[in-house]
């Protein structure tokens, strides 16, 4: 076997401050862009995920800014009324599909999950690049639709309308369709990983919380991602030829789509903000340095979430005129979800209790979390009284709901995993001040942008509104000035890693002196991560017992 | 009490039965909400500094929950949210049955506009007259895509859907006018599908409908009558120019030459026009009539296909009328050419 698992470069030179002369680490291993486009290393396919999401990202944030110049008054501000329902439609899209879907499991998710089961690589590791490829052909789809036209109906491509609109449905959706594949295919890669590439020592109650994590999402990632799949291609068809499907003048029922959608799209909510959860867990175990509280309770909630997530969908719908039976027992399932959210909750906190507690920029992170879970997560379970949800459906309330819970909580967890990670990936620092101060500004900087739409809710304004009455400015301009203080939170972000990375100091094996299973390995680590014999992990995850008092634990 | 809570929540004005009960539920989540997520918050916060590090590698105790608090942990959020629950279903069962005795209205919701009718008539748009203290049901279906009926005042909302009724009921308290809004995104001018309800004390309600009927019946009888000293043609133009108010025709066609979503009505007639099919088309009777009708048949070059069809919507003396009062749209002054495309620019 060659020193390097990329396929193109077999000979290159290792790097000068390289420990290990004969294994370079996986940054340098092949220097040449083939061998980087063509590598199967489960930690190059992750940065190159990282760069697109990335990039994605800033596409969505551009969207977002637009929408919120425009809602600066009540009328007409930058745009016209169709250029508006696009910007929005494709704010959703791209934040949806290609940034917040694959951002943690595919970047974070594919470059951790073998180093914390102390593998050398996933299960599949040309699967593994398929998928990066199959992402990139639908997202190229999708855009090339979006230049061309752009659609106007909304993420949620509610029929009728998106069956009869003029705008370009057809491409975009099938560019949705395509990435879904790409959704499935890590999904599979990370399961058989999980069952199959554990090294000695890790048993199933033994994984780090995050593989957890990761593994009740790829579950929901393969179950639910072919019922979205399949209904976009329905949808498709339906705009281009016509079928009827939706259509109740030929027989078709608009309200099938809704419940088709949400059997996707509200476990998509889990495959979002399960993953945040398990860097949460990393996050809070690492920085108080405390074996997690009730691991146990926090593993299989999350297979609670993902299971009983299945089967909550049609609380989006209690006012599509769906019974008020099915709207009560859609309801009762919601509260089960928030009380497994409810248990994560207080066993993060827990965790804390009699640990020692360091307060940097991923604990920072940590308690913006906090925050966007308990508010996110109780809007949701009002929401889910059903009869809230009458006054409030369809308003800024749920908009602002749903940034609190799946955005809020994604991206303090994607910030958090971004930096408690930037040694291990990149074997430098960045500098602490400046990470203190940027996630200040982006915890105070949401909260700043989406109170004041909680608010516009409770009076009554409703989402994807152009126009608006004038009663409503207020809070729409402070919102405004949120999103202002957010973006800069990013462009700091943006600045002290740019530079850390290219100027960083070497940060060493272990800065946090974690006992996550994934710093047993070199930072940056090695192509096949692990050098020598096949390493063996005699203690759990996280376990911070003085050795001289350390006794097998027998409760876990 | 509950007034401040309802201005530092930002709720509307509370007009309906149903909102006082929304209310007092939302004021009991938002309230525990707070004081449980302050306590949790200041454990944490609390923990947090209590607990920090003092040594660079300090090593900890090992602490798992015991069953007790594990069973705390689940027990104490599930018994506030099915509370919670309990109340909420309770409340939406009965806004989702309608009492015995409540009066009906039929709701039809369209691009973009609402259209009410009354068993016994009249019929109206935009405008929802009922009584004070009386329980309404509304009938609510579309004619094309979904929308929905939300007044914000009322806190009570329901989709309307093509090819089937859904209903919702509601006992306004106060008499007022109360916004209607349209709640699930309908096409390009779903933030300008605006109406009202207006709450007339029982008494006023009565005479209301009474003159509305009476008045319709009038109608009936001047049609019966001989009118033919009355020119015929300019009474058209200004049912024409009614209608195109009514109709919505005005909210996207501008009738003094300004560039719009359609376009414009001035100088319509007799001009013209370049099709998207690169073929020209002389607007006449026959061709106003069909774009209303099929507005996708002969589309005007640089228009997006946004409007909806009036076929059935329309009476036939009506869409005469319509025709009439573009035609009457036409000034020797202004420009004659073909027009110049949309308002807006369309992405390319």
């Amino acid at each position: 076997m060659t020193p390097s698992s990329s396929i193109a470069a077999p000979g290159a030179t290792p790097a000068p401050e390289e420990h290990h002369d004969h294994h370079p680490n996986y940054l340098v291993d092949g220097t040449t862009i083939k061998s980087w486009l063509l590598t199967v290393d489960h930690k190059r396919i992750g940065l190159m995920f990282l760069f697109w999401v990335l990039l994605f990202f800033l596409v969505g944030g551009i969207f977002a800014l637009l929408i919120r110049v425009e809602l600066l008054t009540p009328g007409p501000t930058i745009m016209d009324a169709m250029t508006y329902n696009r910007t929005f439609t494709l704010h959703g899209l791209v934040m949806i599909f290609l940034f917040m879907i694959p951002a943690i499991p595919a970047v974070f998710g594919n470059f951790m999950l073998p180093l914390m089961l102390g593998a050398k690589d996933v299960a599949f590791p040309r699967l593994n690049l398929l998928s990066l490829y199959i992402y990139l052909a639908g997202a190229v789809l999708a855009l090339w639709g979006m230049l061309n036209g752009g659609l106007d109906t909304g993420w949620t491509f509610y029929t009728p309308y998106s069956a009869h609109t003029t705008t370009t449905v057809a491409p975009v959706l099938f560019g949705a369709f395509i990435i879904g594949f790409s959704s499935i295919v890590t999904g599979i890669n990370f399961i058989v990983t999980c069952h199959t590439m554990r090294a000695p020592g890790i048993t199933w109650f033994k994984m780090p919380l995050f593989v957890w994590a990761i593994y009740a999402t790829s579950c929901i990632q393969v179950l639910a991602t072919p019922v979205i799949g399949l209904l976009l291609v329905l949808v498709t068809v339906e705009n281009l030829f016509g079928f009827g499907m939706f259509d109740p003048a030929r027989g078709g029922d608009p309200v099938l789509f809704q419940h088709l959608f949400w059997f996707y799209s509200h476990p998509a909510v889990y495959i979002m903000v399960l993953p945040s959860f398990g860097v949460m867990s990393e996050v809070v175990a690492t920085y108080s340095r405390k074996n997690i509280f009730g691991y146990r309770a926090v593993a299989y909630s999350s297979l609670g979430i993902a299971f009983v997530g299945f089967f909550a969908w049609g609380h989006h719908m209690f006012v599509s005129g769906q019974s008020t039976f099915a709207g009560g027992l859609f309801g009762v399932l919601t509260m089960i979800v928030g009380v497994f959210t409810a248990i994560k909750v207080f066993n993060w906190v827990g965790t804390v209790y009699k640990g020692a507690v360091e307060f940097k920029t991923p604990f920072a992170y940590f308690c913006g979390f906090l925050f966007f879970t308990v508010f996110g997560g109780m809007t949701g379970i009002a929401l889910g009284t059903v009869s809230l949800d009458v006054a409030w459906h369809d308003t800024y309330f749920v908009v602002a709901h749903f940034h609190f819970i799946m955005v809020g909580a994604t991206i303090m967890a994607f910030l958090a995993a971004l930096h408690y990670w930037f040694p291990k990936m990149f074997g430098r620092t960045y500098h602490e001040g400046w990470g203190l101060v940027a996630a200040a500004l982006i915890i105070l900087g949401f909260n700043a942008t989406f109170i004041p739409q909680f608010l516009l809710g409770n009076n009554g304004m409703p989402r994807r509104y152009y126009e608006y009455p004038e009663r409503f400015q207020s809070l729409n301009v402070a919102s405004t000035a949120g999103a202002t203080l957010l973006a800069f939170g990013f462009i700091i972000i943006a600045m002290y890693l740019t530079y850390a990375l290219i100027y960083g100091k070497a940060s060493g094996k272990n800065p946090w002196r974690s006992k996550g299973y994934e710093w047993l390995s070199e930072s940056p680590p090695p192509t096949h991560n692990f050098v020598g014999p096949q390493p063996e992990f005699p203690e759990e995850p996280h376990f911070y017992v003085d050795p001289k008092k350390a006794e097998v634990p027998d409760a876990v | 009490m509950s007034e401040l809570l309802n201005n530092i929540l930002f709720l509307p004005e509370a007009a309906s039965t149903f909102a006082e009960r929304i209310d007092s539920l939302h004021h009991f989540v938002v309230g525990t909400t707070m004081v449980m997520s302050t306590a949790v918050g200041l454990a944490a916060l609390f923990f947090f500094f209590r607990y920090r590090r003092r040594l660079p590698a300090q090593a900890t105790e090992y602490i798992v929950p015991t069953l007790k608090t594990e069973f705390l942990f689940v027990s104490v959020p599930l018994v506030f949210f099915l509370a919670w629950f309990g109340i909420g279903f309770r409340d939406f069962t009965w806004v989702t049955t309608p009492p015995k005795d409540s009066m009906d209205v039929y709701v039809m919701g369209k691009q973009w506009m609402w259209k009410f009718s009354y068993p016994e008539g009249p019929n109206g748009v935009n405008v929802l007259h009922v009584p004070a203290n009386r329980p309404v049901r509304l009938l609510i279906t579309s004619r094309d895509v979904l929308h929905s009926f939300y007044v914000p005042a009322f806190r009570i909302k329901m989709d309307a859907l093509p090819g089937r009724y859904t209903q919702i009921w509601f006992e306004a308290t106060k008499p007022g006018t109360y916004q209607v809004l349209c709640t699930e995104y309908c096409g390009l001018s779903h933030s300008k599908m605006l109406a009202e309800v207006v709450v007339l004390p029982q008494e006023e309600y009565e005479n209301w409908i009474q003159e509305q009927r009476r008045g319709r019946l009038q109608d009936r009888q001047d049609a019966l009558a001989d009118n033919s000293l009355v020119p015929p043609v300019a009474r058209m133009v200004e049912q024409g120019q009614v209608l195109a108010g009514t109709q919505g025709c005005l909210k996207c066609h501008s009738v003094d030459g300004s560039q719009h979503i359609g376009p414009t009505f001035l100088g319509m007639y007799d001009r013209v026009e370049k099709l998207d099919d690169g073929q020209t088309i002389r607007v006449d009777e026959a061709y106003i009539t069909q774009s209303m009708m099929d507005p996708g048949a002969h589309l005007v070059a640089g228009y997006q296909n946004v409007m909806p069809t009036y076929q059935g919507k329309l009476q036939g003396p009506e869409t005469a009328a319509i025709v009439e009062y573009i035609k009457s749209l036409r000034t020797p002054n202004v420009r004659e050419g073909a027009s110049e495309g949309p308002a807006y620019d369309a992405i390319q």
